[in-house]
C-alpha cells in the first residue's frame, strides 16, 4: 500500500515505513544529506537533509525537521524548496567549510566528492569564518587506506560502518566537541576485511584508497567498465577504472540482488596483479624441452603452433574455473568435447556436482547474497567464510540482525532508525551456528559453535536431518556433544522463518554437502523451505561445473597413458590443483604444452609454447556465481593496450589447426550465441545481457565521464593530433566520452553519475530506491532454479568419525582472505598482508613438539617436506592442524590429509 | 510557610541518619506507597498533583511515569534513574537536598521506582560532588539496613536496588538520554527520540529519568496529597522550588520558596540586594542555558509558564546575576566557551557554530570584533535553535546569547567601537 | 598489567551491569584512582579485560573530561572558570596561582607537585570562586588564602 504525499505542491506516492529522504531520493529528489547511508540507516547527525514539515495545509510557518529522521506517513506536507530550509542546509555547509582544508587541487577524492557535491547544491560559497582552522595527525592505516583527518566532517559514516555493520573492532572516534579525531587507538593496519568501503563510505577525503594513490589519476580521467570480481565464488559486481593503459582502481558496482553497496578488500585491491610485472606479455617458446622460454620471430611462432595443433594426433584442452564461460566454450569446441578437461582436480569436480545436483534437484534454494542477509537463523557448515567468501561473511552479520530488528519493529522504531534499533536490541541477534574445525571471525556472532573434524561436523549435519525426519537416515558415530548440539539447531531451524545453511567445498568433504541437503531435504518435508548456499573456491567454478568435461585427474591419467602430443592449458596454474611429482611427468611427456595465461607461474613458466592473455580487465566474460548467477563483465583497456582475449587466441588457433567452428566468430557475441545454442544449460544467457549492437538512440554507452580530459594531451609526446578512440566490437560501451546520455542497462552501467551527484553517492538514483534494485532489474540472470518437487533422496552418512593417531596431525585447510587466492596474492598491497605459512595447532599439542608460538616446525605430508610457523590456536581440537593454504611459497598440499611432526 | 523539602536540612550539620530520618516521619510515604497504593494509584496521584519535573524542562512528571508500558507485552525489566549531574553552570540546589537529606531522596526514588514497578535504580552522580557520594553511599546504606531497599520491601514483596555512579565528567552526561548511554559505559552522545526513554532506555528497557528536586518531592506527595501540593505555590503550577541566587548580591544562597515567587522578592529580600556599588544589569533565571531577564523583568513570578512567557525558561531555578561591573560581553563569552567545550561533537550545528561563536564573542571583547560579526553571532541564535540541533544542548546555550545581543546591544557595540573592553583598562 | 586489587573492584563494578563493557568508564575510573592517570597500556588491559577492543576503550576514555589520558602531578588543582566564579572572580585566583606554580592552565610544576586545570563549574557558585585541588573542595578563595592552601599538599 502506498500514501500520499506532498513534496513543494506536488503529490507523490511514498512507501509507508521508509523515511522521508529515502522516498525523496528514490523519487529523485535532490535532498543533500551525509551522515545518512541506505545500507546502514539514518542516525540524524549531520543534519543536512533538514526539510520543512507543516501540520497541514493551513500551516503557513511549518517546522524544521530531518528527512531522513521522518517516517513517511499519509497526507503528509513537505517542502525541500522552501527557503529556510534551503538557508539552513548552506549554513551546515558553511559549518563543516570552517574547518575543512580547501585543498581540493590536490585532494584524491577531488571531483568524486560528496562534500564538493553538498557544497555546490546548497550554494554555500562564500567564507565568513577567519579564525584559524583546526588541524589533525595522520596516521598509517596498511597498505589499502590513506588517512587524512584534517577533510574529516564528523559524519560518522566511517565508525558506523566499520564498527557496526562490518564488524571491525580497530577503528574509533576519539575525544568530543569539535575536537573528535575518527581512527585507530595507535597508527596501523586496518585490520577489518571490508575497510575499503571506507573509500566510498567516507563523503570526503579522509579514507582514500593508498593503491589508487600510488598511481594516482584523477578520477574523471578514468575509463571505466562494469566488472565482476574474479577473486572469489560470489561474484560481486565492480566498477574497474583505467588510465594510460594500467587499471587504477577498484570500486564497488551497486547490485541490489549481490553485493548490494559494499564489496571485500581482495576485491577491492586485488586489482593490481593486472598491472603487474609478472604479467605473461609476449609470446614465448621453448625450442626444445630443456631450452628456456625464448622471445623468438612471428614466423617461428606461427609454425611453432602448426606443428603442436595441425601436426598433432590428439591434444587436449585444460579448462579453468577462473576464465570465463566463452574461454571455456571455445577451448572446448577446439579440443573437442571428449577432449575437454576442467583443470579442477577429480575430488573438487566430484564436490563442484554434487554441490550443482544438491541445487538443481533438491528442494533447497540458492540463495543471493542479498538472500542471505534476510535469513533469520544461520547454520554454517564446515566453512570459514570470511577467509573463503568475505562478503557472505558481511552477509551473514547484517542477517544477525533480524531478529533485533523484527523486536524494533514491532515496539514501533522502524528499521532505519539505526542507534534506536541497536540501543533496543542490546545484544540481541538472530541465531548462527558455526561447525567448523578451529575458531572463526563469524564466532563472535554465533549463538553456538561445533569444533571437530570434518567428517565429525558431516556427521553433525546427518545428526540435525535425523532430528527433523525419521527417513533421514541417522548416523552410527554420535556423541553426546554431537547430540545436544544437534538437537539445539534442529529447536532453533524450526522456529525460524527463513532458515539458511551455509557450506562449501574448501573442506574437501562431500559428506559435508550431502549433510548439509539432508537437512534441508528433512526441513522441506517438514514443511519448511530452507535456503542452502555452496561456496566454492573460484569465480567460475560453478559455470565450468555446468560444461561438460572430465577432471584434471582424468586428464593426468590420458597423457601418462600415452597418446596425448598437445596439451593446452586456459588461465590455470595446475600447480595449485595438484602435487608437482604428478605434473612434472605429464608436461614431460606431451610434445607440446600450449599456456594461455596472464600470469607468470609454475605452469606458465613449464609452458613449451606460453601465449599471454588478457585479464579480466581485457575482456568480456561471462561468470557463474556460487549462486548460479550467470553475469557479465566488460573490458575496461581497449585490446590496443591489451593482450588478446582467450577466446580470441583460441579462435585463431582453431584456424591454425584447421577448425571451421571459427570462421564465424569474430566478435563476443558470436561466441556467446554459438555458446548458448550448443550448451542447454547457458541458453538462458542469450538475450539477457545486451548484445554488442545495443543502442540507446543510436548511440553507445560511453566509458568515459563527460568530464574526461586530457584526449588531446595523453599521447602529446608521442603526436599531439588528437586519436581516434579505440573501437570495441564487443560491446555496446565505447572507449569515449561521446555516448548516450541517457541511463545505460543495469547490466551496463559503467559508472555512477547523476547531476548534481559526482560521488558515488549518485549510485542511490539508479536504483528504484536506496538499498533497492537497480532500475530495470540487478544484472544477472539465475541459471539454477530450485526444482518444483524435490527428486533428492537422502545421502547416506559417511563412515568415519575422528580419532588421533600417536605423532601426526590430521591437517585442514586454513583459507586466508589475502593469499589463498594466486590472482589477488601478487598484488602489491595485498602481499604486505599475506602471512607467511603456517600451521595452527592448540597449546597442548604445540607444547608435545617443544613449540612456542612462531616456531618453525616441520611436517612430512605424502614425502612433501613443508617448514612453517607455529601459531597457537586453542580452538582446534587436539589431534588435528590448521595448515594454511595456497600461500605463496607453499607447495600444493591435498589438504586434508595427515601430516607427521618432524 | 510550608518548606517540606528542606525542613531537614540544617547548615553545616550532618544530615538525617535513616533512623533520625524516620522519626522525623520520614518513610512513612513508603510504607503508604508500597502498602496502600498501586502503581497506578501512584500515577494517577502524581499526574494530579501536576508536578512539573525540576531538571529544567518542566515536564509533567506523572504523564512521564505513564508513558512507561505496563501491559502484559511490555518488557519485565524497567529502570529509575535519578538525574544527579548537575553541570548546568550556576546551579547547586540537587547537591544542597543530596547533602542535607540524602533519605529523602531515597525515599522519593522507592516510590518512583515502585510507581513504574522498576527494580533497579541508579543515582547518576555528578563527578565533582565528592561529598554528596559519601553521604550518599552511607545512606543507600542504612536504607539497605532498615529493610526499604533490596528484596522483599516492608514485608510487600517489592524488590529494589539502588546503585550510585559518579560521572567522568561531561555537561552532556545531564541531559537524559545522554546520560543513559553513558551509564551503559558509553560516550555520552544524545539518543534520537522517538523513540523515549520511557519505551527504550537503559540498556533497551523503559526507563525513567528523574531529577533529584523531583523525586525528593514524591514522598512528600504520597503524604500529603495533591491538593495540599497544589496549594504550596504562589501560581498554579504547585508546590514549592529551590530558588537558588549567585554572583555580586550581599548574600548569595539557595532557598525554598513557593513557586511563582517574584524574582524581585528573590533578589532583594532573600539575596539581601545587589552589593555595595554594584548595580543590577540582568540575570539568567534558571542556570547558563536560560535567557536573560533584565530590570523590567524585576516583578516576574518565577515558574514555568511565567517566565516562559517573558522569553526565557525558569530552567533550573538557580540564578545567575549580571552586575555593571562585569563585562556583558565576556560574562556571555565565558558561558559560549563552556557550551562550545561540552558539545558532545555528534551534530553540526553545534559541533562547529558553538566554537565559532565562542571565537567572534572572544575577539569583540578583545577589541579585535567588527560589526558584521554580530550578524553572525544573531544568525546562530536562529540556526542553533530548537529542532535544528539533534539534542537540547545548542538551543539552550543560544539563550543567554540571544538575549544578551538583544538587551547588551550597546555595551557589544562600545567593545567594537572603541576597540577594547571598556570593563578592562 | 591491570594489578588483582585493580581486577577486583572493576569486577564489583561489573556484577551491577547485564554486560562487563558496561563497566568500561568504572573500569577507567579505577585505573585512574590507582595510577592518578590511564596510560595506554591500561587502555588495552581494559579492552581485554572486559572483552572489548582497546580502540572502543580508548574512545570512551578520551570523551570524558574527567578521564586522564596524560600524566598529571601529585595534586591536581581544579579552578573553577565557569561564570558565577568569574563573576566574583577566579582570574584574579588563578593569575596567583599561575604566578606562583610557574604554570599555566594544563600544564604540571617541574616538581611535579601540582598541575593546574580548569574545571567549569563545581556546584560552589553561591560561594565562589571555588576551586579543588584532589577530592576537597574549597570556596570563597582569596588570594591570601591560597599560600597557606597549597601548603597542605606536598
Ligand atoms: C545539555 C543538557 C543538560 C542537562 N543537564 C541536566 C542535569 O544536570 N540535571 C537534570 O536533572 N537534568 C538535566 N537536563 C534535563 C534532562 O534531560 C531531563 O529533562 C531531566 O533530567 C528530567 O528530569 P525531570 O523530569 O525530573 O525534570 C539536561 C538537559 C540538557 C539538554
Ligand atoms: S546539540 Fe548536537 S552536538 Fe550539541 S550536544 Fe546536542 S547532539 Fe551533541
Ligand atoms: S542525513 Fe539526515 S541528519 Fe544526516
Amino acid at each position: 500500500m502506498m500514501v500520499k504525499i506532498q513534496i513543494d505542491g506536488k503529490y507523490y506516492d511514498g512507501k509507508p515505513g521508509k523515511n522521508l529522504l529515502e522516498t525523496c531520493l528514490a523519487l529523485g529528489i535532490n535532498v543533500p544529506h551525509f551522515c545518512y547511508h541506505a545500507a546502514m540507516g539514518s542516525v540524524g547527525a549531520c543534519r543536512l537533509c533538514a526539510v520543512k514539515k507543516y501540520k497541514d495545509a493551513n500551516d503557513r510557518k511549518g517546522r524544521i525537521i530531518m528527512s531522513c529522521m521522518e517516517p513517511v506517513t499519509d497526507g503528509m506536507i513537505v517542502s525541500v524548496e522552501d527557503p529556510d530550509t534551503v538557508a539552513f542546509r548552506a549554513a551546515i555547509l558553511e559549518s563543516l567549510m570552517i574547518n575543512h582544508p580547501h585543498d581540493c587541487p590536490v585532494c584524491d577524492e577531488g571531483g568524486e566528492c560528496h562534500l564538493q557535491d553538498m557544497t555546490v547544491m546548497t550554494g554555500h560559497n562564500y567564507r565568513r569564518f577567519d579564525f584559524r582552522k583546526r588541524t589533525h595527525n595522520n596516521q598509517y592505516l596498511g597498505p589499502f587506506i590513506n588517512h587524512e583527518m584534517n577533510r574529516c566532517i564528523q559524519c560518522y559514516r566511517c565508525v558506523r560502518f566499520y564498527n557496526d555493520y562490518a564488524g571491525g573492532k580497530d577503528l574509533a572516534v576519539f575525544g568530543s566537541h569539535d575536537h573528535v579525531y575518527f581512527g585507530r587507538h595507535e597508527p596501523g593496519v586496518l585490520e577489518n576485511e571490508f575497510s575499503g568501503n571506507l573509500v566510498e563510505v567516507c563523503p570526503t577525503g579522509v579514507f582514500t584508497d593508498k593503491t589508487l594513490k600510488g598511481h594516482y589519476t584523477r578520477k574523471w580521467d578514468l575509463t571505466n567498465a562494469p566488472s565482476v570480481c574474479v577473486h572469489c565464488s560470489l561474484g560481486c559486481n565492480i566498477i574497474a577504472g583505467e588510465r594510460y593503459g594500467s587499471v587504477r582502481r577498484i570500486m564497488s558496482r551497486y547490485n541490489g540482488s549481490v553485493n548490494g553497496y559494499f564489496i571485500c578488500d581482495r576485491g577491492r585491491f586485488g586489482y593490481e596483479f593486472v598491472n603487474d610485472g609478472n604479467r605473461a606479455r609476449k609470446t614465448l617458446i621453448r625450442s626444445t624441452k630443456d631450452k628456456i622460454l625464448e622471445d623468438p620471430p612471428p614466423d617461428v611462432i606461427d609454425s611453432a603452433l602448426s606443428a603442436a595443433l595441425s601436426g598433432s594426433k590428439k591434444i587436449i584442452g585444460i579448462g579453468s574455473p577462473r576464465a570465463s564461460l566463452e574461454a571455456n566454450f571455445t577451448l572446448s569446441v577446439l579440443v573437442g568435447k571428449e577432449n575437454f578437461y576442467h583443470g579442477v582436480s577429480g575430488k573438487e569436480q566430484k564436490l563442484i556436482n554434487t554441490a550443482l545436483q544438491i541445487l538443481q534437484k533438491g528442494s533447497a534454494y540458492s540463495p543471493s547474497l542479498k538472500e542471505i542477509e534476510k535469513a533469520d537463523a544461520v547454520l554454517i557448515l564446515g566453512e570459514d567464510i570470511t577467509n573463503t567468501a568475505p562478503m557472505a561473511a558481511l552477509a551473514v552479520r547484517q542477517a544477525t540482525r533480524n531478529k533485533p530488528l523484527e523486536l524494533g519493529v514491532k515496539a514501533g522504531i522502524p528499521s532505519w532508525n539505526d542507534t534506536a534499533q541497536r540501543e533496543l536490541a542490546q545484544d540481541l541477534k538472530s541465531p548462527v551456528f558455526i561447525a567448523f574445525p578451529f575458531q572463526t571471525q563469524l564466532d563472535e556472532l554465533a549463538e553456538d559453535t561445533f569444533r571437530a573434524s570434518f567428517e565429525d561436523i558431516a556427521n553433525l549435519g546427518f545428526a540435525i536431518a535425523s532430528a527433523f525426519h525419521e527417513s533421514a537416515p541417522p548416523l552410527k558415530f554420535m556423541s553426546d556433544e554431537m547430540l545436544k548440539m544437534a538437537q539445539k539447531i534442529y529447536n532453533i531451524l524450526i522456529e525460524a522463518k527463513n532458515p539458511l545453511i551455509i557450506t562449501g567445498i574448501h573442506s574437501g568433504s562431500a559428506d559435508i554437502l550431502h549433510a548439509a541437503s539432508n537437512i534441508a531435504e528433512a526441513l522441506n518435508l517438514s514443511g519448511k523451505k530452507v535456503s542452502l548456499s555452496f561456496l566454492l573456491t573460484d569465480c567460475n567454478s560453478m559455470g565450468l561445473g555446468m560444461m561438460e568435461g572430465k577432471s584434471l585427474d582424468d586428464a593426468v591419467d590420458i597423457v601418462n597413458g600415452g597418446g596425448v602430443d598437445t596439451m593446452i592449458i586456459l588461465e590455470n596454474d595446475l600447480y595449485r590443483k595438484a602435487d608437482k611429482e604428478v605434473l612434472d611427468p605429464v608436461f614431460a611427456k606431451c610434445n607440446t604444452v600450449i599456456v594461455l595465461d596472464h600470469m607468470m607461474n609454475e605452469t606458465s613458466s613449464k609452458a613449451d609454447i606460453l601465449l599471454p592473455v588478457g585479464t579480466f580487465a581485457e575482456a568480456e566474460g561471462t561468470l557463474v556465481n556460487n549462486e548460479g548467477r550467470a553475469q557479465r563483465y566488460y573490458r575496461v583497456l581497449p585490446l590496443e593496450k591489451s593482450e588478446p582475449e582467450s577466446w580470441r587466441r583460441i579462435r585463431d588457433l582453431m584456424k591454425i589447426a584447421g577448425k571451421t567452428e571459427a570462421a564465424s566468430w569474430t566478435e563476443f557475441d558470436d561466441v556467446v550465441s554459438s555458446m548458448t545454442d550448443t550448451i542447454p544449460a547457458f541458453s538462458k544467457i542469450k538475450g539477457h545481457m545486451p548484445d554488442a549492437d545495443f543502442r540507446m538512440l543510436n548511440q553507445k554507452i560511453k566509458r568515459q565521464t563527460i568530464r574526461f580530459s586530457g584526449r588531446t594531451a595523453m599521447n602529446a609526446n608521442i603526436a599531439v593530433s588528437e586519436p581516434k578512440p579505440p573501437q570495441d566490437p564487443d560491446s555496446p560501451l565505447t572507449f569515449s566520452m561521446e555516448g548516450s546520455d541517457e541511463s545505460p542497462p543495469s547490466s551496463l552501467v559503467p559508472y555512477y553519475w547523476t547531476p548534481g551527484w559526482n560521488s558515488v553517492q549518485s549510485m542511490n538514483f539508479y536504483l528504484d530506491e536506496p538499498n533497492g534494485s537497480l532500475k530495470g532489474g540487478d544484472p544477472g540472470i539465475r541459471l539454477i532454479e530450485t526444482a518444483e518437487n524435490s527428486s533428492l533422496s537422502f545421502f547416506v552418512p559417511g563412515e568415519l568419525s575422528f580419532t588421533p593417531k600417536k605423532d601426526e596431525w590430521l591437517l585442514v585447510p586454513v583459507y586466508q582472505i589475502f593469499g589463498s587466492e594466486p590472482l589477488s596474492a601478487s598484488a602489491p598491497a595485498i602481499k604486505e598482508r599475506i602471512p607467511s605459512p603456517f600451521i595452527l595447532v592448540n597449546k597442548q599439542d604445540a607444547e608435545k613438539t617443544g613449540k612456542n608460538e612462531g616456531d618453525e616446525i616441520t611436517i612430512e605430508i605424502s614425502q612433501k617436506i613443508l617448514k612453517v610457523k607455529v601459531k597457537i590456536d586453542e580452538t582446534i581440537p587436539s589431534g588435528s592442524a590448521g595448515l594454511s593454504f595456497g600461500l605463496p611459497g607453499m607447495p600444493f598440499v591435498n589438504l586434508p590429509c595427515w601430516g607427521k611432526i618432524k | 510557610m510550608e518548606i517540606p523539602l528542606t525542613k531537614h536540612i540544617k547548615q553545616g550539620a550532618f544530615p538525617l541518619t535513616a533512623r533520625e530520618y524516620e522519626k522525623t516521619g520520614g518513610y512513612k510515604a513508603i510504607q503508604k506507597a508500597l502498602k496502600e497504593m498501586s502503581p497506578a494509584d501512584l500515577i494517577t496521584l502524581v499526574k494530579a498533583s501536576n508536578l512539573l519535573g525540576r531538571g529544567g524542562a518542566g515536564f509533567p512528571t506523572g504523564v512521564k511515569w505513564s508513558l512507561v508500558p505496563t501491559g502484559k507485552d511490555a518488557p519485565k525489566q524497567r529502570y529509575l534513574i535519578c538525574n544527579a549531574d548537575e553541570m548546568e553552570p550556576g546551579t547547586f540546589k540537587d547537591k544542597y537536598l543530596i547533602e542535607g537529606n540524602p533519605h529523602q531522596l531515597i525515599a522519593g526514588m522507592i516510590i518512583a521506582a515502585y510507581a513504574i514497578q522498576a527494580d533497579k535504580a541508579y543515582i547518576f552522580l555528578r563527578w565533582a560532588y565528592k561529598k554528596s557520594e559519601v553521604i550518599l553511599r552511607k545512606a543507600i546504606a542504612e536504607a539497605y539496613e532498615a529493610g526499604y531497599l533490596g528484596k522483599n520491601i516492608l514485608g510487600t514483596g517489592y524488590e529494589l536496588d539502588i546503585y550510585l555512579h559518579t560521572s567522568a565528567g561531561r555537561y552532556m552526561c545531564g541531559e537524559e538520554t545522554a546520560l543513559i548511554n553513558s551509564l551503559e559505559g558509553k560516550r555520552a552522545i544524545p539518543r534520537n527520540k522517538p523513540p523515549y526513554p520511557a519505551t527504550s532506555g537503559l540498556f533497551g528497557k523503559p526507563t525513567v529519568v528523574n531529577n533529584v528536586e523531583t523525586l525528593c518531592y514524591i514522598p512528600h506527595i504520597v503524604e500529603n496529597g495533591a491538593a495540599w501540593f497544589k496549594s504550596l505555590s504562589v501560581t498554579g503550577e504547585g508546590g514549592t522550588k529551590l530558588y537558588g541566587v549567585s554572583g555580586k548580591v550581599k548574600n548569595p544562597g539557595l532557598w525554598e520558596l513557593p513557586l511563582g515567587t517574584n524574582m524581585r522578592e528573590i533578589i532583594e529580600q532573600y539575596a539581601g540586594g545587589m552589593m555595595d556599588g554594584h548595580k543590577f544589569r540582568g540575570a539568567l533565571p534558571g542556570g547558563a542555558s536560560t535567557d536573560f531577564l533584565v530590570e523590567e523583568h524585576m516583578d516576574a513570578k518565577l515558574d514555568f509558564s511565567s517566565v516562559a512567557a517573558l522569553g526565557s525558561r525558569l530552567g533550573t531555578g538557580t540564578m545567575i546575576i549580571l552586575d555593571d561591573k562585569t563585562c556583558p560581553v565576556a560574562f556571555i563569552h565565558n558561558l559560549e566557551r563552556f557550551f562550545a567545550l561540552e558539545s558532545c561533537g555528534w551534530c553540526t550545528p553545534c559541533r562547529e557554530g558553538l566554537p565559532w561563536v565562542e571565537k567572534l564573542l572572544q575577539s569583540i571583547e578583545e577589541g579585535r570584533g567588527k560589526p558584521e560579526n554580530l550578524n553572525i553571532l544573531k544568525f546562530h541564535t536562529s540556526y542553533l535553535g530548537p529542532g535544528n540541533t539533534f539534542c537540547a544542548h545548542a538551543p539552550g546555550a543560544m539563550e543567554p546569547l540571544q538575549s544578551g545581543l538583544k538587551y547588551f546591544h550597546d555595551d557589544f557595540m562600545r567593545h567594537i567601537n572603541e576597540k577594547h573592553c571598556p570593563w578592562r583598562s | 598489567m591491570l594489578t588483582e586489587e585493580e581486577k577486583q573492584e572493576i569486577l564489583e563494578e561489573v556484577k551491577l551491569y547485564p554486560y562487563p563493557k558496561v563497566a568500561c568508564l568504572d573500569a577507567l575510573k579505577i585505573v585512574q584512582n590507582h595510577r592518578g592517570w590511564v596510560p595506554d597500556e591500561s587502555i588495552r588491559d581494559i579492552g581485554e579485560f572486559l572483552g572489548m577492543p582497546a580502540d572502543e576503550v580508548d574512545g570512551i576514555a578520551t570523551f570524558y573530561s574527567r578521564i586522564y589520558r596524560h600524566p598529571l602531578g601529585r595534586h591536581v588543582i581544579l579552578v573553577c572558570d565557569s561564570v558565577s566564579c568569574m563573576v566574583m572572580g577566579y582570574e584574579p585566583i588563578y593569575d596567583h596561582l599561575s604566578q606562583k606554580l610557574g604554570i599555566r592552565f594544563g600544564e604540571t610544576t617541574s616538581d611535579n607537585r601540582f598541575t593546574l586545570l580548569p574545571i567549569s563549574c563545581l556546584g560552589d557558585c553561591d560561594h565562589a570562586p571555588a576551586m579543588m585541588i584532589d577530592n576537597d573542595l574549597y570556596n570563597r578563595l582569596t588570594i591570601e588564602m591560597l599560600n597557606e592552601l597549597l601548603e597542605k599538599y606536598h
